[in-house]
């Protein structure tokens, strides 16, 4: 039979196809498992970092993540009404599609076209069960792409513990610098919002002021400019404001966890 | 196994005299992306090297049933089963690579190399020699890469491989970053540099007049 006939080319074809086809699903069956793993483990290393309980940089095995986890609340946060509910398993919100809402234009200071209803956060305690740090996620836009982070602030949630961006595709040198350890850090203790909670924290151009102020990373002012409006935004009265200041409130947040203790250091 | 001299032949002459990239002008698209830093260079460089000793093994031991008519696609799809595997074991045991290199191991499909070696090389010769000549593109193709990568990302960065050589200013050092080294043209501009000073010293290589 001659390798042109119509059979011949049908038959190598069907086979090779069969052939590749085992190859590639068998690969992804195996790996499936490791490669989930890996990119929860990858988040949780963000947050741990923006908690500033992982060094940047630093290797943390699965174990270790899920130890330090130990003392953080997942809260599953209704942005609108600014509470925590309790009734819905975190890992559900991320799957839901309806949890979104048209923002308007004027709302929409971060241009993310859509924000969440709910949100999950993470709440880190001391062993006295007072909120440590707050990891509140963001996303907005920056200069050429969809900048994510987290944004993790003090127990007194008014001012910035950290601030992580683990995705981004920023200019690489430039825009890209969001994501250096040595910027991130001039945003450790600086006020994020004023006393009536509104947010205030921003990328300048230059040299910071005032203790409000980040200074900003030469060559890279429009995605410092993405930056402000990103944290303005889950900061502000569509974002985290309403739970932030429900928080501020009542600052223990011991909604779900064991009966705190009396000596509650935060009042 | 000891070599055969066509054996030899197959596997040095991509690396240099018949580079892929610098006299076939292939796979340049790729050489510009993932060259900003050398670890991914390495990998990269590491992966279209497993993806063309492969499918050039792949091509090779079925090459005598190929229809004709149907020849590139079944090229393609021994070139697609092996970068969809390469793709898969970076996301499984290197997830912060798989995150730089994003989606240009999925673009290897397209690296006119692969394909190239396959159609020219593979369709023709035996096992031995398609690896080998797989093997020496790969390698060929990655000598270039790295070449690249250690301009880029010693005058981009100041570092090589990760450490540094050159401390930043945004590091708290003394030395300004290139900001064209980190951006796509960068990588047009060495490779073509290389390109120029190797024609000048290679008379062989020289468009026939």
């Amino acid at each position: 039979m001659s390798n042109e006939s119509i059979t011949k080319t049908f038959s190598v074809a069907t086979c090779l196809c069969v052939v590749c086809a085992i190859i590639v699903s068998l690969s992804d069956v195996s790996l499936k498992g490791m490669q989930q793993q890996n990119k929860a483990l990858d988040k949780q290393i963000n947050i741990l970092r923006a908690a500033g309980l992982v060094d940047p940089g630093a290797k943390v095995s699965a174990q270790e993540a899920e130890k330090l986890f130990a003392n953080a609340q997942i809260a599953v946060v209704d942005l609108q009404s600014g509470t925590i509910v309790d009734d819905v398993d975190p890992a559900d919100v991320e799957k839901d599609k309806d949890n979104f809402v048209t923002l308007s234009k004027e709302d929409d200071v971060a241009q993310i076209k859509t924000a969440p209803k709910r949100v999950v956060a993470y709440l880190f305690k001391d062993q006295t069960g007072a909120l440590q740090t707050a990891v509140l996620p963001i996303v907005g836009t920056g200069l050429w792409s969809t900048l994510h982070g987290f944004l993790a602030l003090n127990g007194d949630l008014t001012t910035v513990a950290h601030i992580v961006f683990y995705d981004h595709g920023e200019t690489p040198g430039l825009g890209g610098e969001i994501s250096n350890p040595v910027w991130t850090a001039k945003w450790e203790g600086k006020t994020a919002v004023n006393e009536q909670g509104e947010p205030v924290i921003r990328v300048v151009k230059g040299a910071a002021t005032s203790d409000s102020e980040i200074d900003g990373i030469s060559g890279a002012t429009l995605t410092g400019a993405g930056v402000t409006r990103t944290v303005t935004f889950w900061l502000g009265d569509n974002g985290f404001g309403p739970f932030l200041n429900n928080q501020r409130g009542d600052s223990v947040p011991s909604k779900g966890d064991a009966t705190p203790d009396s000596n509650d250091v935060e009042n | 196994m000891a070599l055969s001299e066509q054996g030899k032949k197959n596997f040095l002459e991509p690396l240099f005299k018949n580079n892929p990239v610098f006299v076939q002008i292939l796979g340049v698209c790729s050489a510009l992306a993932v060259t900003t830093s050398m670890k991914t260079a390495l990998t990269m460089a590491l992966a279209v090297t497993f993806v063309t000793a492969f499918s050039n093994i792949g091509v090779s031991v079925i090459r005598k049933i190929i229809p004709g008519s149907i020849r590139m696609i079944v090229e393609m799809t021994i070139i697609a089963t092996l970068v969809i595997l390469v793709d898969q074991l970076i996301k499984a045991f290197s997830y912060d690579l798989s995150k730089q290199l994003s989606v240009y191991v999925g673009l290897i499909i397209t690296n006119c190399i692969v394909m190239g070696r396959a159609e020219a090389f593979a369709l023709k010769n035996g096992p031995t020699d398609s690896l080998l000549d797989g093997i020496g593109n790969g390698l060929g193709y990655g000598a270039v890469l790295l070449t690249v990568a250690f301009f880029r990302e010693l005058f981009g960065f100041g570092k090589i491989f990760g450490f540094v050589v050159l401390p930043t200013v945004q590091n708290g050092g003394w030395y300004v970053p290139n900001g064209l080294m980190v951006t796509a043209p960068a990588a047009f501009f060495l490779i073509g540099t290389i390109i120029w000073i190797i024609k000048t010293y290679n008379k062989q290589m020289q468009d026939a007049e």
